[in-house]
């Protein structure tokens, strides 16, 4: 079932910087390039016509080069930066409008932010940057400390409350970013880049970590990123971004399987399919098909046509049965043996909805193409083992 | 051709005789509140000046070792500036020292509660940027013997004129370094700050004066190290202290006793460096 709960919107959002917007935004709407327009205007378009939605409790990436606008849009959220025309809506309300006060609260309560370098305040302790949010808000410095310690218990760095930040590694900084983002409750976390700045393998445990709160926690998720890899892992939905327009957005596997243009598949050749991609994208009808009650002669005349060397059995329903390869079926048609018993029976099976990740070995150690299986043992069909192998180059 | 060569007098303007008729009406005009300006600056010199002497020279001296000690954690360092104030007392100039020195320290006062708030409007507002960045640049190239003349003009010789020019000269580098500082501030940091809904005001002060610290501490030091300098050159209208021993003997050339003073201004000038750097680079480790 879709989800149609909206939490957040960017609407037709257009950001430029310099002067000569005005101009900048008639020779973009006339279709000029951006870099023409810089050429010419001397205004810079950061972004231009920008919309999404971003349902309630999934992580949205977005996913770009440097230059192409995603750190922009994403400040449009809470407003560090203001885009120069279009809406940015936040449970239905123009986030724009917000007046003094109600910014602040906007930002207190409700939205906050993890940053690429953490954004930490590296004359404070670890505990005193966790429980900046609520400082803010006026708490008193005995409940918000203890509301702090439970986060920073929940982002594992327990006994390092009281530490200097410059003490800390880059994991363990982003640990206390995100604890801090998390403490005032909000109902949606923007992450700019949050783990580009950690080396791989700290980056890998992060984004597992930030799988498992989200899991826990059910935060709305903006997340930013440059690696395909990342967004694919985390994102519920993804949306590309490049020259300041968002060319693709969808869920990965839309993405990969159907790519609206060239860049869009370049910047997915450098994913891991194995990651995104499922049987049902891979798989393919076999050949032939034999059902298992059929003799053995009638079967290596199928095979024959369709010029294979093994034809997979099925029973009443399609069911799956096995495989007969063209020698047994000879040497049962020689010696009057029915075909089900000299079927291939050991033959790895998987389901449609099965990530490719998950079936390597399976393929790897596989004699024959896996069969694939739908309810009642149906015979859906097969993928080979070249095809699983083959996507995760 | 010759006037190609020789710049024709019809060109020229007076050589600011208008400013001066100016200045001087000013003061005219304003002789109760300048009156008013000089017995307070004569007084906060003349209460810090009582409130040093009153210090016995034995506990000064053990107290500056101290602090000497405890900001370089170098133990020769106490014995070092204990002698160091020794001498100064041996030449007779301990009174002349005090004197400068409560002057300094009004000064950097002065400066400081003018040049903070300067320093964070001019990092916050980039229009008032515009505007004071060019008159930081003119008060520090002008020659300091300028500023002598209007002060003198204003609240006639003495300490006052003295003050009020060594003030302006010092607090230039409090101004500049604190706007360095803020606007130096990491920008993810205030960014980050902003993001949980600080206001301006928290943002400045959780955030911005903190980082800014260390800038600032090196602002006061500079001030102090400025101040310095000028107080003895404002010896020249009528400010006693150590700077006058040395102008006095200039005048009748004598030699020895315009260098013991040199001497004792420099070795006042080492320690309060010396101690304030301490305190900037203890800030600086903080962080």
């Amino acid at each position: 079932m879709i989800n149609e709960d909206y939490i957040a919107e960017a609407r037709n959002v257009v950001k430029i910087y310099g002067k000569n917007k005005a101009e900048a935004t008639k020779m973009m709407t006339e279709g000029l390039d951006k870099d023409e327009v810089y050429r010419k205007t001397g205004a810079a378009v950061a972004l231009w016509d920008v919309s999404f939605k971003v349902r309630r409790k999934e992580i949205f990436v977005i996913i770009g080069l440097s230059g192409s606008g995603k750190s922009t849009i994403i400040r449009c959220f809470n407003q560090l930066l203001k885009p120069t025309s279009g809406t940015i809506l936040f449970e239905g309300q123009n986030v724009e409008k917000l007046k003094g006060n109600e910014l602040l609260n906007l930002r207190r309560d409700k939205v906050s932010m993890v940053f690429q370098n953490f954004g930490l305040l590296t004359h404070r302790s670890v505990i005193d940057n966790v429980a900046y949010g609520l400082e803010v808000r006026g708490i008193p410095k005995s409940e918000r400390f203890e509301k702090a310690q439970d986060f920073i218990k929940m982002v594992g760095l327990e006994g390092w409350e009281d530490k200097p930040i410059a003490t800390l590694s880059g994991g363990m900084k982003q640990r206390v970013g995100i604890a801090r983002a998390l403490v005032n409750s909000p109902d949606m976390l923007l992450m700019d880049e949050p783990f580009s700045a950690l080396d791989p393998l700290v980056r890998r445990e992060m984004q597992f970590e930030l799988l498992s709160i989200q899991r826990k926690l059910e935060k709305t998720i903006i997340f930013i990123t440059h690696d395909i890899n990342e967004a694919f892992k985390l994102g519920d939905r993804v949306a590309i971004m490049h020259n300041g327009r968002i060319i693709q957005s969808g869920t990965p596997e839309e993405m990969s399987t159907n790519p609206a243009d060239d860049y869009v598949r370049n910047f997915i050749e450098g994913a891991d399919m194995s990651m995104v991609l499922r049987v049902k994208h891979v798989m393919f009808r076999p050949q032939c098909i034999v059902r298992e009650n059929v003799s053995p002669a009638n079967a290596v005349m199928e095979m024959r046509e369709n010029q294979v060397s093994s034809a997979y059995a099925v029973g009443d329903d399609m069911k799956f049965m096995g495989v007969v390869t063209l020698d047994d079926a000879i040497r049962a048609r020689q010696e009057k043996l029915p075909l089900f018993s000299v079927l291939t029976k050991n033959i790895p099976v998987t389901g449609e909805e099965v990530l490719l990740k998950d079936i390597i070995q399976k393929a790897a150690d596989a004699r024959f193409p896996i069969a694939v299986v739908g309810e009642r043992g149906k015979l859906k069909g097969i993928v080979s083992r070249a095809s699983v192998l083959s996507s995760l180059a | 051709m010759e006037f190609l060569y020789k710049f024709p007098e019809s060109l020229q303007i007076g050589s600011g005789e208008a400013i001066d008729v100016a200045v001087k009406a000013f003061s005219r005009n304003n002789r109760e509140t300048l009156g008013l300006i000089k017995s307070a600056i004569i007084a906060s010199i003349n209460s810090i000046n009582s409130l040093l002497e009153a210090i016995p020279w034995p506990v000064m001296i053990l107290v500056v070792a101290y602090l000497g000690w405890r900001v370089s954690k170098k133990l020769y360092v106490g014995p070092m500036y204990a002698a160091m104030l020794f001498f100064v007392g041996m030449c007779g100039l301990w009174d002349n020292m005090l004197e400068t020195i409560s002057m300094v320290i009004v000064a950097v006062f002065l400066s400081v509660i003018m040049g903070f708030p300067l320093g964070i409007i001019v990092a916050m507002s980039k229009r008032t940027s515009t505007i004071v960045r060019p008159i930081l640049d003119l008060m520090q190239t002008m020659p300091a013997f300028v500023y002598l003349v209007p002060a003198v003009i204003l609240f006639s010789p003495g300490k006052t004129p003295a003050l009020i020019a060594t003030t302006i000269y010092a607090v230039v580098p409090m101004v500049r370094m604190t706007n360095l500082g803020i606007v130096h501030v990491d920008k993810e940091m205030v960014e980050a700050a902003s993001s949980f809904g600080s206001t301006k005001m928290q943002l400045l002060a959780k955030v911005q004066i903190p980082q800014a610290l260390p800038s600032i501490m090196a602002g006061i030091n500079q001030t102090i190290m400025m101040a310095m300098s000028m107080v003895v050159t404002c010896a020249l209208i009528g400010a006693n202290g150590l700077g006058m021993e040395i102008l006095l003997a200039t005048n009748r050339t004598e030699m020895g006793k315009a260098l013991m003073p040199g001497i004792a201004i420099v070795i006042i000038a080492i320690i309060l460096d010396r101690l304030t750097q301490g305190m900037v680079k203890k800030e600086a480790v903080s962080e």
